[in-house]
């Protein structure tokens, strides 16, 4: 069975309501489970949960520590490519926003990547546009060719691929692929991807699945906070990780819960997460699933972020540019959402430090990997 | 109680029992009648599939009793496919339980051959439950070479110690998408329960039922012991947390922003 025909026993309003319907005893009873399910997370995700807060933050705390220790992992994005066939309705590299496009060639990716280097990182996430012509498979492969012997773990954000794409990748070295739905409401997803590849779906939907049976070591999974309810998006987030989980047993799971930004050309988004909710999500996740990683990018502010590390963040960027050649090639260009926590990689290993947690460079080596 | 498939059989007993070990088949028959147990283990080696008048076979003769032939006695996966072809010639039946203990002392399940095995017998259209050691990585590989159910030990075959297994019997269940059938070891009821309320799906009980004094008063207290279990497992266990400091100290910094 793969995930859209689970998904499609779901009715997005009809959890809706089963989230909105969830009493206090609900919660308390989640919060009693020592293994807490499907329905457990509802109640948690759920307003009936707020009074609860520092319940489940200390809970989530305890889980994190048990399972992660004292770490936290720290990556940094390396944009290509801002070329884009698609539109989006909340992303500065949409095809319909006019800005000017540019791709990194070899010698423009090697500069990127000394900076990054140099700043101490060893875990790397590749990003780009979807744009098959100039950024296809081909340039994807090249790219990690190129940059997989300079790091000890590679990551990639791009546009869906097909199983054998994704083989090839796997071989070249990618050992992990975020691919993130955006949003699980079938309507609204229409009306934020008008045109392009991007507007199928279900193709989408499937992409988890195409990683899985292509044997990736790890995969990211979430969806974007702001187009639809976040409550009704987290639980399905919930429910396609734990369908994964089971099914492609082998493969390690790590969760993002991006909050729409402002970025040029902007789309206000429709559903506001307030910082304590965001903070229910987070430990709603954790409680959920003891060893998922939770990442959190720097879209969020430093004050949140400073306090994020203690309730069940595993994994966190740092000094981020989301312009391709932002770091070193060329600094002014358009990047895709305003980061918000810009400080240096440096100054965050010192807070790391300071609030007793190791900051963890590098968690992989390019050993491990047996197929290349 | 939720009833439960496996492949595509539907169960309302999660109570599996064996032929094994009875005084006579009378009263093998009586203890499983009391049982109310749907499948009921049969080894091959045990029975003479030729002989229409076979003791155990005739005393099996149930509408509502499910033959499960096992391989008990076969050493290798070449020999498991061969016994489970034989099995399914004489009565009929493409369920085979995989026993595979080349272990003469403890009769310890071979985990390669028993991968092996299952593979090839999955190809061939059978539904295959076969007997492991309570490996939780072994469990998804069955899973991925098609197996229709796992059946982790509890403890060693027969020796009624419970469940040693408990920690990595949790693992297995959560992570299972096939029927978890806890088999060998289950020495009490009280063991068969704990089983069920940490999620297994059904257990196989027969030495404990077999040898006691009173195999039919014992079939039903398994019987009861399972249904309780069960039914504490889907009203959910609860179980006890820290309660929170009066003080906030990880969300506190939320008021200030
Ligand atoms: S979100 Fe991705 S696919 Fe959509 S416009 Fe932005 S870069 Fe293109």
């Amino acid at each position: 069975m793969s995930f859209k025909e689970v998904f499609d026993q779901y009715h997005w309003d009809d959890i809706k309501s089963s989230i909105y319907n969830k009493t206090a005893e609900d919660v308390e009873r989640a919060l009693r489970h020592s293994d807490r399910d499907i329905e457990d997370f509802k109640a948690l995700i759920s307003p009936a949960a707020a009074p609860y807060l520092e319940q489940m933050a200390q809970i989530s705390h305890e889980l994190t520590l048990q399972r992660f220790g004292n770490t936290m992992q720290l990556y940094a994005p390396l944009y290509l490519s801002n070329e884009c066939q698609n539109i989006c309705t909340y992303c500065g590299f949409s095809l319909d926003n006019k800005i000017r496009r540019k791709t990194l060639n070899d010698i423009e990716i090697a500069r990127e990547v000394k900076a990054v280097k140099d700043m101490g990182f060893q875990h790397i996430l590749l990003v780009t546009g979807e744009a098959n012509q100039t950024v296809g498979v081909d340039y994807i492969e090249r790219a990690i060719k190129q940059i997989r012997p300079h790091f000890a773990n590679v990551s990639m954000e791009v546009q869906p691929l097909d199983q054998e794409d994704y083989e090839r990748l796997i071989q070249q070295g990618l050992h992990s692929v975020l691919v993130y739905q955006e949003t699980y409401h079938k309507a609204d997803y229409k009306i934020h991807h008008p045109k392009g590849k991007k507007s199928n779906f279900y193709y989408r939907l499937e992409t988890p699945d195409r990683l899985g049976k292509a044997g990736i070591h790890k995969m990211g999974l979430g969806a974007l906070i702001g187009l639809e309810d976040w409550r009704v998006d987290s639980f399905f987030v919930a429910l396609h990780l734990d369908y994964l989980e089971r099914k492609y047993w082998k493969t390690k799971y790590s969760l993002s819960f991006p909050r729409l930004r402002p970025f040029s050309g902007g789309l206000e988004p429709k559903v506001e997460m307030v910082d304590r909710e965001l903070v229910q999500l987070i430990c709603t996740y954790r409680l959920f699933n003891q060893e998922v990683e939770l990442s959190l990018s720097t879209r969020e502010t430093n004050q949140f972020r400073n306090h994020a590390i203690k309730l069940g963040i595993t994994t966190m960027s740092a000094g981020s540019k989301t312009n391709p050649g932002g770091y070193a090639v060329e600094p002014q260009s358009l990047e895709q959402f305003e980061i918000s926590d810009e400080r240096s990689p440096e100054v965050i290993k010192t807070i790391l430090e300071q609030n007793g947690y190791e900051p963890v460079w590098k968690d992989w080596d390019l050993a491990l990997e047996s197929a290349i | 109680m939720e009833t439960f498939k496996i492949a595509d059989k539907e169960f309302n007993s999660r109570l599996f029992t064996g032929t094994g070990k009875f005084k006579n088949s009378q009263l093998m028959k009586e203890a499983l009648e009391a049982s109310e147990s749907e499948l009921v283990t049969v080894a091959l080696k045990r029975v003479d599939v030729s002989d229409a008048d076979d003791q155990i076979l005739t005393h099996l003769n149930h509408s509502r009793i499910n033959l499960l032939p096992n391989t008990s006695g076969v050493r290798t996966a070449k020999e498991a496919v061969f016994a489970a072809n034989l099995a399914r010639e004489a009565l009929e039946t493409n369920w085979v339980k995989l026993e595979i203990h080349p272990d003469p002392k403890y009769l310890m399940p071979d985990p390669i051959e028993t991968l092996k095995a299952t593979e090839e017998l999955a190809k061939q259209g059978f539904i295959v439950l076969p007997y492991i050691h309570a490996d939780p990585v072994l469990c998804k590989r069955l899973e991925d070479a098609g197996t229709a159910a796992v059946m982790p030990l509890g403890s060693p075959i027969g020796s009624n110690k419970g469940l040693k297994t408990i920690d990595f019997l949790d693992i297995i269940i959560e992570q299972a998408n096939v029927p978890v059938i806890v088999d060998a070891g289950i020495g009490a009821p009280s063991d068969a329960a704990r089983a069920m309320e940490i999620g297994a799906d059904a257990c196989l009980v027969n030495t404990a039922i077999a040898v006691s004094d009173n195999p039919v008063q014992m079939a039903i207290a398994f019987k009861t012991a399972i249904e309780a279990g069960r039914m504490a497992y889907e009203a959910k266990l609860a179980s006890p947390v820290k309660h929170a400091a009066a003080s906030s100290p990880l969300t506190a910094f939320l008021d200030e922003l």
